[in-house]
């Protein structure tokens, strides 16, 4: 039994599921919309948590999030369920799957077969769609894949109740209720503004802000913890910024080519130009990783190049300051 | 980023055929995606970053056959945990798998103590009581 679904490749899995389900219940939206519209951009230093051995950062919003906002402004209802019991979710899954129902779920990374080796880690925010069963095999939809694949009913179970930070619990959503046309130009505005708000809160951990606070670990990482240990947290932020699902920049093209649609849909050309400027913000933090590389990959680099990729961060973060503060105007 | 400069790198997506989605712009200016099949800052970034799991997973090792601690830490870094991580699969406070990990506690665990590990690490409670030969 396979539901008759479109798989579509993106970036961002979370980005991809709404796009894909939204394209299914016959409202075609695209992966930048959906960032944009639910705000997904951020930087954000999270304390405590430690994500393999490093400090962790993040350069979209917590997950579900996303789907969450982009719901609620674009006027759909989602259904929502996690369970303690796997049984139950999987009979809820059973039930969506025989009313002809493809369904997001969020899983852990660790357990999915068909990821490289490499990159099954202890990640618990991955998103993909189930749209069908044939015997006892799931019919997956994992929007960051090339095609489509499937998992085992016990492959499954163990990737939804993966342990941890973020645990799935079983994580079942899709859309249910949706109006007659989706309010996008509101939309639009809802998501730029908050995306906005965010990246220049006066809080020290977020955005703009945060860019900075980060830019200051790295100027003492190398004292306080040795070169290897800096190296080490270094590579991670490069990870994070660009591993498989930010389409690049820490997801700054994403939200570039958000602003070019949004501008065709507003009539705004100032947000065409604005594109054109984030492009530009991209670019550089392609940049800071490529020197960060530099930096990683001969293990004995000098002192002032911590200095210098400090330098370029504390550059992104003015350049995004101005950025945003004219973002705001600009849909004022 | 244009989308001629969308690096095509080697990299450990090579192995499962797969390539990873990236914005870009056209000569028109438009955004368009397009395949990458990697790039190498983060190609290194995640080489450095399985050497340190394999780094860990030797000192475990070593730490293992010197009586220091016991296989259920050298397992953990084997299967990528930290100490949270293992704590929630298992379902015990962290302080109680810190405790396991001295030899002396861990040669008087219960069996159903071990199974419970045993279980998350997919290997068997004998198996578990040992590390693996090199």
């Amino acid at each position: 039994m396979a539901i008759d679904f479109t798989h579509k490749q993106t970036a961002h899995c979370e980005n991809g599921v709404v796009s894909n389900l939204m394209t299914y219940n016959g409202f075609p939206i695209s992966e930048p919309m959906v960032f944009g519209i639910g705000s997904g951009l951020i930087y954000c230093y999270i304390p405590l948590l430690k994500v393999n051995h490093a400090p962790a950062i993040t350069y979209r919003v917590m997950p579900g999030q996303i789907f969450k906002k982009f719901a609620k402004r674009v006027g759909i209802k989602i259904k929502k369920e996690k369970f303690n019991n796997p049984i139950e979710a999987k009979a809820r899954l059973d039930e969506n799957l025989k009313n002809n129902n493809p369904v997001g779920l969020q899983v852990g990374v660790y357990n999915l077969t068909y990821f490289p080796d490499e990159y099954r880690f202890h990640f618990n925010a991955h998103n993909l769609v189930v749209y069908g069963k044939e015997d006892s095999s799931y019919l997956i939809s994992d929007p960051i894949m090339e095609g489509v694949t499937s998992l085992t009913d016990k492959e499954l179970e163990k990737v939804r109740f993966a342990k941890g930070a973020f645990a799935p619990k079983g994580h079942i959503y899709y859309p249910i209720d949706f109006p007659e046309e989706l309010d996008l130009k509101n939309a639009i505005v809802k998501g730029i503004n908050h995306t906005c708000k965010d990246m220049l809160a006066p809080i020290p951990i977020l955005g703009v802000r945060g860019i900075k606070l980060v830019a200051n670990f790295i100027r003492k990482w190398p004292k306080k913890h040795g070169v290897k240990k800096a190296n080490h947290y270094l590579g991670q932020i490069v990870r994070m910024q660009e591993e498989i699902g930010t389409g690049g920049g820490g997801f700054r093209y994403i939200f570039a080519a958000f602003l070019q649609e949004s501008s065709e849909i507003l009539g705004n050309d100032k947000l065409k130009e604005l594109s054109k400027e984030m492009t530009e913000i991209g670019d550089l933090w392609r940049d800071f990783a490529l020197n960060a590389s530099r930096i990683y990959k001969n293990r004995k680099a000098p002192q002032d190049s911590y200095e210098s990729v400090a330098a370029q961060l504390d550059h992104i973060a003015d350049r995004e300051k101005v950025f945003f503060t004219k973002l705001k105007e600009a849909i004022k | 980023m244009k989308k001629e400069e969308i690096p095509q790198d080697r990299s450990n997506l090579e192995t499962a055929k797969f390539k990873e989605l990236c914005y870009a712009v056209d000569d028109e200016g438009q955004y368009v995606t397009a395949q990458s099949t990697g790039w190498d800052p983060k190609t290194i970034a995640l080489d450095n970053a399985i050497k340190d799991i394999y780094e860990r997973v030797e000192i475990a090792r070593q730490k293992v056959i010197a009586n220091q601690t016991s296989p259920i830490e050298y397992y953990m870094e084997l299967h990528k945990m930290d100490l949270s991580i293992l704590s929630s699969y298992v379902g015990m406070w962290k302080w109680r798998v810190k405790r396991h990990f001295k030899p002396s506690i861990f040669n008087k665990l219960k069996n159903r103590t071990l199974e419970k590990y045993a279980e998350v690490f997919e290997i068997s409670v004998n198996e578990l009581q040992q590390i693996k030969k090199r």
